[in-house]
Order: C-alpha cells, then sequence, then structure tokens
C-alpha cells in the first residue's frame, strides 16, 4: 500500500507526505537516516527502512533524538548525505546537541525533519520547531503539498551542502499524514565513500576538526551562512505568488495552511479580491522578495500554524522597509482575527478572509442545518480506551488496587505512551496516574516528589514508564532516584516494542530497523547494575503484582517492577486467544451484586458487555482478546477463563 | 484527459472505527482516481486509531488542483461509512441536502454503550436519520457479506464496491483489480474482487442486499 522499489522514475503516484519526504531523500542520494519514532513523523524512517541495504543506506531508530542527531551528523563529517528525523518535541530533546553542531557546520548535505502536531491531534502538546530554526541559526524550508515534500526535501541537500550547514524541513500532521499525487524521480547511483578527514587546521572547513570552537569566528561563519541561504531564497521556486496584481488582501501563508487559504478564497469567490504569497522558505526570510509583493497591497493576512512565527518575521521586515512599501494594516494570530492555539482548516481561514473582505463564507440552508442539528444531537461518544487485551489495563488495575489498600493516597507519575491515556481519559487508567509531560519525565517528577518526605509528604509516589521510553529518556532520571536515595517505585510497563506508534524497533529488542539481528540491552540487568531491588512480573498475574506493589510501597529508597507482556496488538498475540473467557450467568448477580458493575462499569474492557435485558455481565466473543485478566476481578467468580486448546 | 466530476473538487468522506480497514478503503479508491488522472488529496486522522476511536479519512478530486485535507463543513458529496453512527457523526459537520450516503449496517458499540451508559440508536433509527439528512441513502449489511466471504474486514471492499456502483466517481471493476493486484498477495485477490463486486451489484441494481440482525 505503501512506495516500494518497484515503483519507476516518471510514474505518478500518490504518496503520503512522509512518504514522500523519504522519496526526497532518496533520490537526494541520502546514506545515512536516523530518527526516534513520534507520530506524525514515523512513516519516513520506515519508509527509508526498506530501502536500506548495506552500502547504500543505513536506517536507524535511535534510542533518542539527541542520539539520532548525532548519529546523522556522523555521517555528514565523513562526507555522506544524512537525514534526522523527529516530531516536534524530538527536536527540545537534540536541541543542545544542534546547538553546537549548528556552530561547527556539516560536510556531506544533512536535513533535519520535525514533524509538528498543531492541534496536538496525536501529542500532549502543540510545540512548534519553528521557533528552533531562527533559535539555532540554520535555514527552515516548508512544503506546501506532496509533491513539492519530495522536490524540497531533494533540494535541500544541495542547500545545506552550498552552506555547509543542517538545514531544517518543517512539516505538520495535515501534510506528513495526509496524501497526494507525486511524480517519481531518479534515484542516484552511489558514488560516495565515508571518511572522515580530520588531519587539518581548526580553520579548514574540510580538513580540520569539527567543533563549536573557536566560537565566535565560528558563530560568525555561521551567520554568513545563513545570509548566503537568504540570499538563495530570493529566486526560490518554492516561493510563489498567485492573485491579482494588486489585490486588496495579501494573504501570506505557508505549509498545509497554503491549501487552506487556497480553499478560503475559493469558498468566498474573492479570487479577483485576493492574493496568495506562498512562502516555502521561511526562515530567514528573503528581504528584497517580501518588499516585492508587500507593495502589492495595504492588508496583509498571515496565516500559519501555530504561533505567530511568519508574521512577526514580516512584521520585522515591514518595519524596516516602511519608507519604500508604505504603513500596512496586518491581520493574523496577534490581533486576533485567527486562532493563537489549536489547527486551522479551510473554515476558519474563510472566516478571517470573510471578515477582513466583508464576504459572508457560504451557508447551508437554514431548515436543513436544523433538521441536522435536532437529528444528530444525541449520539453516543467513542471515548478512547486500551485495546482488548492490553497489558496496561491490568497493570493499572493492579496499581489502583495495591493503592487502595495502601490508603495513604499514593499516585502515579505518568509518562508518553499508549499508557498515556491512564493520564488523560479517568476511565483508562483508574484514576491512578496524575502527571503527564515529557518522555520519561514521570520518573523525573517521581524523583523529585521522593525526597519530599521530610516536608511531611506521606504519599507513596510510583512512576511509569513503557519500554521504549525507559532507554529514550527515563535512564538519567532513574540513575537521579538512586543517586539521590528518593523514595519511589518505578514500574516499567514492558510490551516489547514500541506499540503507540506501529511496533518500531528499540534497544530492548534484538532486531533493528533494518531487520537486522542486533544485540540486546536488558531493562532488569540495566536497573540491577544501579544497585536497586528488581522484581519482574506478569501484569495479567493481577494478586501478584497487588502483593508485590503493596510490599514494595512499604519499602524506602528505589524499587523497580518490571511487568512485562507482549502488547495486544502485536503480531504474536493477534493470531490466537490464550483463553476462553465466559460470564456463569448463574453466579453473576447484576446490579443486586453490590460490586457496582465493578467489571463493566469500573473496568470498562471492550470485551466485557452489559446486558441490559438480562442485567447481567457478558464475553464480547468477537472483540475479547482472550487474555483472561477478567476473571480475577469479578467478586463473585462469575467471570471463567479456561485455557484455548493450542 | 479525465473523466468528468459532477463537482470540482468531488468530496468524499470514509469514515469507521480503529480496525474497519478505514485508511485501506481510503488508499484503494484514491489509487483507482489517480490512475484516471485525477489529482487526489487524502486527509486522515490516525495515531490513535486502534484504540476505540472514531476514524475519518477526507478524499478531495480534482481534474486540476491539489485541495486542502480538510474538506470544508457542510461540503461533503459522498460519505461511506463503514460503521453506522459514524454516518450520522460524519453528517452532522460534513451534511448538506445533496449529500449520498452509503451506510454499513454493523455497529460497533463505543465503550459508553457496552457499559451501559448509553444507547446506541435502533438501526430503525439510524436508517430515519440518515434518510431524513441525505438526498440519496443506501444501507448494505456489507459485513455479514464480508463475514460469508471469510474475513469481516472486507467490508470495506463491499464498501468501496458500492461506490463504484453508485456510478458518481469513474471507477470499475478492472480498474479495482489493477489497483488490488498490486497490494495483495495473489491469493487474496479473488476474495477482494468478490467482495467489490457484491457492492456494486448491490447498489447499482437499487435491490438492498438481504437485510440480517445487526
Amino acid at each position: 500500500m505503501s512506495m516500494d522499489r518497484e515503483q519507476k522514475e516518471g510514474a505518478e503516484v500518490l504518496l503520503m507526505g512522509n512518504e514522500s519526504i523519504a522519496r526526497g531523500a532518496l533520490e537526494a542520494g541520502v546514506r545515512v537516516a536516523a530518527g526516534y519514532p513520534g507520530t506524525p513523523s514515523s512513516e519516513i524512517i520506515e519508509t527509508l527502512s526498506r530501502f536500506s541495504e548495506a552500502g547504500k543506506l543505513y536506517v536507524e531508530w535511535s534510542t533518542n533524538e539527541k542520539v539520532a542527531m548525532e548519529v546523522a551528523a556522523a555521517a555528514s563529517f565523513a562526507g555522506l548525505r544524512s537525514l534526522c528525523v523527529m516530531k516536534q518535541n524530538g527536536v527540545n530533546v537534540a536541541s543542545d546537541f544542534l546547538l553546537h553542531l549548528t556552530g561547527s557546520g556539516t560536510r556531506g548535505g544533512m536535513i533535519l525533519v520535525s514533524c509538528d502536531d498543531p492541534g496536538a491531534l496525536s501529542s500532549v502538546n502543540e510545540g512548534e520547531s519553528r521557533h528552533f530554526a531562527r533559535l539555532m541559526e540554520i535555514p527552515l524550508l516548508e512544503p506546501a503539498d506532496f509533491w513539492e515534500a519530495k522536490e524540497m526535501t531533494r533540494w535541500a541537500f544541495d542547500l545545506s551542502e552550498a552552506i555547509r550547514n543542517v538545514v531544517m524541513v518543517r512539516s505538520v500532521t495535515r501534510m506528513s499524514h495526509a496524501s497526494g499525487n507525486v511524480v517519481l524521480g531518479p534515484l542516484p547511483a552511489v558514488t560516495a565513500k565515508a571518511q572522515f578527514l580530520c588531519d587539518g587546521p581548526v580553520s579548514d572547513p574540510d580538513r580540520g576538526p569539527v567543533t563549536s570552537a573557536p566560537v565566535i569566528q565560528k558563530h560568525r561563519l555561521q551567520q554568513e551562512k545563513l545570509r548566503k541561504a537568504a540570499a538563495l531564497f530570493e529566486d526560490s521556486p518554492f516561493n510563489t505568488y498567485e492573485g491579482p496584481e494588486t489585490p486588496e488582501l495579501l494573504i501570506i501563508t505557508s505549509s498545509a495552511c497554503t491549501l487552506y487559504s487556497r480553499e478560503a478564497i475559493s469558498l468566498l469567490r474573492a479570487e479577483g479580491r485576493a492574493g496568495i504569497l506562498k512562502l516555502g522558505t521561511t526562515w530567514p526570510l528573503p528581504p528584497a522578495l517580501l518588499k516585492r509583493h508587500l507593495r502589492r497591497t495595504e492588508k496583509v493576512l498571515i496565516v500559519e500554524e501555530v504561533l505567530p512565527f511568519l508574521e512577526d518575521q514580516v512584521k520585522i521586515l515591514a518595519a524596516e522597509q516602511a519608507r519604500e512599501i508604505g504603513i500596512k494594516t496586518f491581520y493574523g494570530k496577534n490581533d486576533g482575527t485567527l486562532p493563537m492555539v489549536g489547527e486551522l482548516n479551510p473554515d476558519l481561514v474563510a472566516a478571517a478572509v470573510g471578515q477582513i473582505l466583508g464576504i459572508d463564507p457560504p451557508a447551508i440552508p437554514a431548515e436543513y442545518r436544523e433538521k441536522l442539528r435536532a437529528l444528530t444531537a444525541a449520539l453516543p461518544k467513542r471515548e478512547q480506551t486500551f485495546c482488548p487485551g492490553c497489558p496496561h489495563r491490568a497493570s493499572f488495575w493492579g496499581i489502583r488496587e495495591a493503592l487502595q489498600r495502601d490508603h495513604r493516597g499514593g499516585f502515579v507519575c505518568g509518562d508518553i505512551g499508549c499508557y498515556a491515556m491512564a493520564s488523560l481519559f479517568p476511565a483508562a487508567g483508574f484514576h491512578t496516574a496524575k502527571t503527564l509531560h515529557a518522555m520519561g519525565s514521570g520518573t523525573g517528577i517521581a524523583s523529585g516528589f521522593g525526597k519530599l518526605g521530610p516536608f511531611g509528604m506521606e504519599q507513596p509516589v510510583l512512576a511509569v514508564c513503557g519500554d521504549s521510553t525507559f532507554y529514550h529518556a527515563a535512564i538519567p532520571a532513574l540513575i537521579n532516584a538512586v543517586h539521590q536515595n528518593a523514595d519511589i517505585t518505578f514500574i516499567a510497563l514492558d510490551n516489547s516494542g514500541t506499540a503507540m506508534t506501529g511496533f518500531q524497533s528499540h534497544p530492548g529488542l534484538d532486531v533493528n530497523a533494518m531487520g537486522e539481528a542486533s544485540p540486546k540491552v536488558d531493562i532488569a540487568a540495566l536497573c540491577g547494575a544501579m544497585g536497586v531491588p528488581v522484581t519482574i512480573g506478569d501484569p495479567f498475574d493481577l494478586i501478584g503484582t497487588r502483593v508485590t506493589l503493596n510490599r514494595l510501597l512499604e519499602e524506602p529508597g528505589v524499587k523497580v517492577l518490571i511487568l512485562k507482556q507482549s502488547c495486544a496488538l502485536s503480531p504474536e498475540k493477534k493470531v490466537k486467544k490464550r483463553f476462553l473467557v465466559r460470564v456463569d450467568e448463574a453466579l453473576c448477580r447484576g446490579e443486586a451484586c453490590g460490586c457496582n458493575r465493578l467489571c463493566t462499569r469500573i473496568f470498562r474492557c471492550p470485551g466485557l458487555l452489559w446486558n441490559r435485558e438480562r442485567k447481567k455481565a457478558e464475553i464480547d466473543e468477537v472483540i475479547c482478546a482472550g487474555c483472561g485478566f477478567c476473571a480475577g476481578i469479578c467478586p463473585a467468580g462469575a467471570i471463567r477463563s479456561e485455557e484455548a486448546a493450542k | 484527459m479525465t473523466e468528468h466530476l459532477t463537482k470540482d473538487p468531488y468530496n468524499i468522506v470514509i469514515t469507521g472505527v480503529g480496525g474497519q480497514g478505514n485508511v485501506m478503503a481510503s488508499r484503494v479508491l484514491s489509487n483507482m482516481l489517480v490512475r484516471k488522472g485525477f489529482r487526489v488529496t487524502i486527509g486522515e486522522t490516525f495515531g490513535m486509531s486502534q484504540r476505540g476511536g472514531s476514524v475519518m479519512s477526507h478524499i478531495r478530486v480534482s481534474p486540476t488542483a491539489v485541495w486542502s485535507p480538510q474538506i470544508p463543513k457542510g461540503m461533503a458529496n459522498l460519505i461511506v461509512a463503514l460503521e453506522p453512527i459514524e454516518a450520522i457523526r460524519v453528517l452532522a459537520d460534513y451534511g448538506n441536502p445533496s449529500v449520498k450516503v452509503l451506510v454499513n449496517l454493523r455497529a460497533i458499540y463505543p465503550v459508553g454503550v457496552i457499559t451501559g451508559e448509553d444507547e446506541y440508536p435502533s438501526e430503525g433509527k439510524i436508517r430515519e436519520t440518515v434518510a431524513a439528512l441525505a438526498a440519496e441513502a443506501r444501507f448494505l449489511a456489507a459485513t455479514e457479506e464480508a463475514i460469508r466471504l471469510g474475513n469481516p474486514i472486507l467490508g470495506n471492499i463491499v464498501m468501496i464496491g458500492a461506490v463504484s456502483g453508485l456510478g458518481v466517481l469513474p471507477i470499475d471493476r478492472e480498474l479495482f483489480e489493477t489497483v488490488i493486484r498490486e497490494w495483495m498477495p495473489a491469493a487474496r485477490v479473488e476474495a477482494n474482487l468478490h467482495a467489490f463486486a457484491i457492492g456494486q451489484a448491490a447498489v447499482a441494481l437499487k435491490s438492498p442486499l438481504p437485510q440480517r440482525e445487526v
């Protein structure tokens, strides 16, 4: 269903934005690609991994984004073209290295692709990575359609080599996870040989050591590179204007917002009144190009996601050029014409343009609208929850039971993965997880809470963390907790894969991104080497988990519990049920039980149904994954499980 | 040279619940249209899709232009629902007096319904609501047909066949076969072709599929 090796040069195919970016890198002759999984970026590395081949393309899922960027940088230093890929908050993780890398400069073309998530469709933030381009003083490119995503990525490598520095390509969910027509270009023959030339003086960019020092000289050189990029941007084909010669309103936009702006003009039939300056090179802005277009009119609307990044830069240029271009009226985020939070869409942009031009957006007939409102008001919601058979539901149930028995108001510091739903949606984690921030932060926060005993805090502190998250960022936090002697119970929810984003490999598995056998790094052994007690359990063993946890909660210092059970969606689990589960109607007392319908109202596995007519619980055999865990929660013992035939 | 569309862009929403093959359906349909020379944009929401949430793909089809991955509110031309209440959910945002709607009648209960907190509307009520809001509404027992073919996931292909049968887009069985052969192991092609033909015939003949309890 996705791009493969069979597709030939010249073919017009449907590609996802992420596949198009990957194709652009392939057409540019990328040799090394590294990333850390994160929606909406993961398909770029996944696509490239299908093209990996010894000596031609090396692809890895790195332990985190900073390491991914370092791996890609090494390839660049050795003269190869390289790519590192991450979601928006991954750039924060990589930013310390990026600060120094942009000072040292690069050799082989090196691209940083960041996929942002305006509206937080699959994130717990809508952080913007565009600001890093300005902060780190490197060029920024933003594709506005699927084909351009490929062309722009390909060209970004040329730009990187022209200025000898990293180039950032920024996508958004509506670009990365949308699809459109793309015409494939040729894949170049392999020619590059890896060699790190480092025997020259520090001033030699081709043969010297690669460092950000001497800082002032290198910083000056970095800014010269940026000016060179701005000069190249003046004639870039990625910046285009469409509309009347002297429009009433000039829209300046980039990325997916270009498509929303075009649609808005079409909806309002305002083609004769508004023009669109679509910018593909959004930092640094090319001043002469902006001057030429700002001269067209007095009213300017900037359409972008999420914060006013372009808007601020355009205003600075307009202020500098005010004598030549005249005074403008600006509309955008700062004046509230467009919302400063969340993602945009054609309707929001049409409303903004309509408001400025005095045009009402098209409306559906009032009579139909009324009927629609009346007939669609009372639909049952679809709440997101752990899958049937998910080990996380079992783990949080065990934690819930242990905390209830402990009675001291203990709580869980949550982290990033499917199990974040324990913090996001109260029903999914039984109200146990109470904080949720960045990758690994649950453990760091717990480490802090774990030192508050002398201030009178008596609540037990727990942290949960998935296996991939453990390697990514929890290890330093856990080491900190050990060294500071914090009182915490650390629970690794090990489901054997980066499940949330689609089972990418990580250091705990014996296979890498290219499908090759790889050495495993064992979580239990690592924790053991930190000198703290480690217990390994099965989350489906409810009593065992509860008893272990109640014991650990009483003990001082750092205690590690690894709850190991594969994700319910993992290939080996999907094949067959381990248990056949049924409800014994004679034993289920229904509403009269006094359990308050624990199984369906509290436990809420989608495989457990409440039969309204019979007033009894029952199992939906199509949905039930056969984990058998619910047999242990029914106080009447009415849920029965038996081992399925092999 | 591309064939004529009744609208430019022609806006399709394919909706369902995670795990029903929504993304697959949108890619199959869109690939058929790309082969016909159209510019197609698919906008998808996934990421949490495997965790019980509603899934929606927006497909924009045009002879000339690339359109936004989000359809403006109230501007769907065709809604293909793999799950009945998702049809109504999409109508609420994208419905208009001329929209056509294809509904697979097989319900997938949300957690709130499973736990007895919410009530799922009856099939009669669903039919009545969709018919009242659509210019043309067709109801299919696509999942039941797919189960008879050996795999409930083929319900998505029955629905793509139904789109073909509706006659609003220039897609036929031959084109479907070309596209599906590229993606599927040969062993699975036959069942897919059957599923497509069942959906196509059900709508083209204006005779609903035999209705079963859903």
